[in-house]
């Protein structure tokens, strides 16, 4: 049986097809079936190893290097506060320790409900916004702990935060596991051809001779 | 305070400079194919297909592009490092940006994924690399979101894919992401991490994957902020683009300034023209360290680079000069300290970075840095032993031997040790958590030392409202 839906198995053999090789699929699938599941179980780890040619244990040691792929349940959000040098001068880990103290979780755990994990992390490029936080990688700039507090509240009662902070973003916060909304799509007909090493082994057309005359 | 960071673009403060890679970011839609296009977008792709390939990549030798990623070497002459006769040959774009500090191409993904894709284009047909991979970090959601639009309008439009423009240049460009490992922007952990393994840097040489990258072929690895000047270049000629900033250093950059300073913000900044102090107390910039504070010390090249002090403001920012003076501009993140800085606190923090992003391939690097965290907390949490510092130094001249990179301090009597350091491991990742280190203890010794002999801090000057939480507008 299959672990991916109909729809995930579609995108999952496009996604293959754009790689010379398919293990390049691998993380890309990781991301897919944590969108599907909000973490990654056994059966999706077997799922795409069999989609790759390669063995479920090379799926888990490729996928376990990563921190965002989860192999355990983790909530419907999960709040990233950044404790690296620029968000720490400007008082990220007084508003990580807000944040344990009001959801009432350490640093990594998750609250009874299911809704929220916490995590400190490392830096997240948005070093001149400090101190910042994402939530299901969203980002909130500037923030403090009021900020902070309206967001979780925002989450708990369903309502979008994103009017919130600083954020630069536009959107509502899907639930973990949905990183880009928006799939890379390659129509058949403007496809240049995925490029194996092995074949191929010829100078590509242009760099012989003129590429010929630019039309519209 | 005049202009400020729109919402749409935040933190991008647009100062009077020259804007080569920033010139859209005014615009909210400028992420958008219309807008691209009516600002010029894809011009440099279509002057460049009425070159020969190999006079597009002397243009971009002749500008003397250095790459924007970190180590700052000339993409031009890298480009040239691919075998002869070797085909097919890959592009892998660096998009994983996340040193300490760093916040610029994020920016750029965000708000001009056109201008990224134009010069990936323009890189594949000056070379002839027939696939191109986009490697985009796994935390940065919105920039995918941008990136796979852009990509959708741009093969809708017909500039990428089959066929290019009706040409015979054709070539795919396939967005990728990351999952969350700082190694994986080290060029060798990249490719690994592309061919679905554990992103762990490979052993060399070769030194560059433009003999033996992806799938063993040759592969040209670059940084999106370097890709993304290769349009202007292409559009405007390499002597143009060597009108401005040095000799060594042409062109402009991107500078995020973080930390302690009254505005801080991602500035397109000449090179070699600006200096530190321009940037820190310049109206156009930074406008002073908050509340008019002492400057302590300020990281000019990211989480990696040998700390500056207040004798180094007057240098310029150029990759000559600032590494002859012991430290880099690596990626363009410079943090600002200032007295109210607790420097044990700080170096912990940076090297418990390094200790928790080590991929664990090199020894000194994998126990290295676990030490370096541990022994650093002990100091930092009042329990530290007097051998402490020189254990320490003792475990960063084992991970990277000899003199390390510092700055000069002239009331020493010390010269500087130029960068960059030595190593015992496959990557700079190791050598980079000594860099706090011997930062810190060399310039503020005492403040070591009064935490373990007096089992507390030196009292610095009283952290102002400001530093809890809260804005800092």
């Amino acid at each position: 049986m299959s672990y991916f839906t109909e729809e995930n198995l579609r995108r999952a053999h496009e996604t293959i097809g754009k790689y010379p090789r398919p293990k390049s699929a691998v993380i890309p699938l990781l991301h897919l079936a944590q969108e599907q599941n909000g973490w990654i179980t056994n059966e999706a780890m077997t799922q795409i190893a069999e989609l790759t040619g390669v063995t479920s244990a090379e799926v888990l040691g490729t996928g376990s290097f990563y921190e965002m792929f989860k192999f355990h349940p983790v909530g419907k959000y999960l709040i990233n506060i950044c404790t690296n040098i620029s968000c720490q001068l400007l008082g990220a880990e007084e508003l990580l320790h807000h944040a344990e103290s009001s959801l009432g979780i350490s640093d990594g755990e998750t609250t009874e409900d299911g809704l929220f994990t916490l995590e400190d992390v490392e830096c997240i490029a948005a070093c001149t916004e400090a101190p910042c936080f994402t939530v299901n990688y969203r980002y909130f700039h500037r923030a403090n702990e009021h900020v902070l507090d309206e967001v979780v509240a925002d989450l708990r009662s369903g309502r979008s935060p994103l009017g919130k902070g600083n954020q630069g973003d536009s959107g509502e916060i899907p639930p973990h596991g949905t990183l880009s909304r928006i799939q890379q799509h390659i129509p058949s007909d403007r496809k240049a051809g995925i490029v194996p090493p092995e074949e191929s082994k010829n100078e590509p057309q242009w760099m012989n001779q003129s590429p010929g005359e630019i039309q519209s | 305070m005049n202009t400020s960071a729109p919402a749409f673009a935040a933190g991008y403060i647009n100062n009077d400079g020259p804007k080569l890679i920033t010139e859209r970011f005014k615009f909210e839609d400028s992420f958008t194919i219309e807008r691209f296009l009516d600002t010029g977008g894809y011009n440099g792709l279509r002057k460049a297909l009425e070159r020969k390939p190999s006079e597009v990549h002397e243009e971009v030798r002749d500008a003397v592009l250095l790459g924007r990623g970190g180590a700052g070497f000339p993409a031009g002459v890298k480009w040239g490092f691919c075998p002869e006769g070797v085909w097919p040959r890959y592009l892998v774009v660096n998009g994983d940006e996340s040193e300490p500090g760093t916040y610029k191409d994020r920016l750029l993904m965000e708000r001009d994924p056109h201008q990224l894709i134009e010069g990936c284009l323009i890189t594949c047909y000056a070379l002839g690399l027939s696939q191109c991979f986009l490697y985009v970090r796994g935390e940065m959601a919105l920039a995918q979101e941008r990136i796979a639009a852009a990509l959708n309008e741009a093969y809708e439009a017909g500039y990428v894919g089959r066929e290019i423009l009706g040409t015979q240049f054709s070539v795919d460009i396939i967005l990728h992401w990351g999952a969350g490992a700082y190694i994986v922007g080290e060029e060798t952990a990249l490719i690994e991490s592309l061919e679905g393994n554990r992103g762990m840097p490979r052993l060399k040489p070769p030194y560059f994957p433009a003999a033996i990258g992806l799938y063993g072929q040759p592969t040209i690895v670059n940084n999106v902020e370097t890709l993304s000047n290769v349009p202007w270049i292409i559009d405007n000629g390499a002597s143009a683009y060597k009108e401005m900033g040095s000799e060594t250093s042409p062109g402009t950059r991107l500078f995020a300034i973080s930390g302690h300073v009254n505005r801080p913000g991602v500035y397109e900044v000449e090179q070699g023209v600006t200096t530190f102090r321009d940037l820190f107390y310049g109206e156009n910039f930074c406008q002073g360290i908050r509340d008019g504070n002492q400057l302590k010390m300020f990281i000019p090249g990211g989480g990696s680079a040998p700390w500056f002090f207040e004798e180094h403001l007057d240098l310029p920012l150029e990759a000559r000069p600032v590494g002859e003076a012991g430290s880099m501009l690596g990626s363009g993140a410079i943090v600002v300290m200032d007295e109210t800085t607790d420097a044990v606190q700080a170096c912990l923090r940076v090297v418990r970075f390094f200790a928790r992003e080590s991929c664990g391939k090199c020894s000194p690097c994998r126990e290295g840095t676990t030490w370096e965290e541990k022994i650093l907390r002990r100091i930092y949490e009042g329990k530290g032993r007097p051998s402490d510092i020189e254990l320490l130094l003792d475990i960063g001249d084992n991970i990277s031997p000899g003199p390390y990179p510092v700055a000069s301090f002239s009331d020493q009597g010390l010269e500087a040790v130029p960068f960059p350091p030595s190593q015992t491991t496959i990557c700079p990742l190791g050598p980079s958590s000594v860099a706090p280190i011997v930062s810190a203890i060399r310039r503020f010794r005492d403040e070591f030392e009064s935490r373990i002999t007096l089992r507390e801090s030196i009292p610095v000057a009283a952290a102002p409202a400001s530093a809890e939480g809260g804005t800092n507008e």
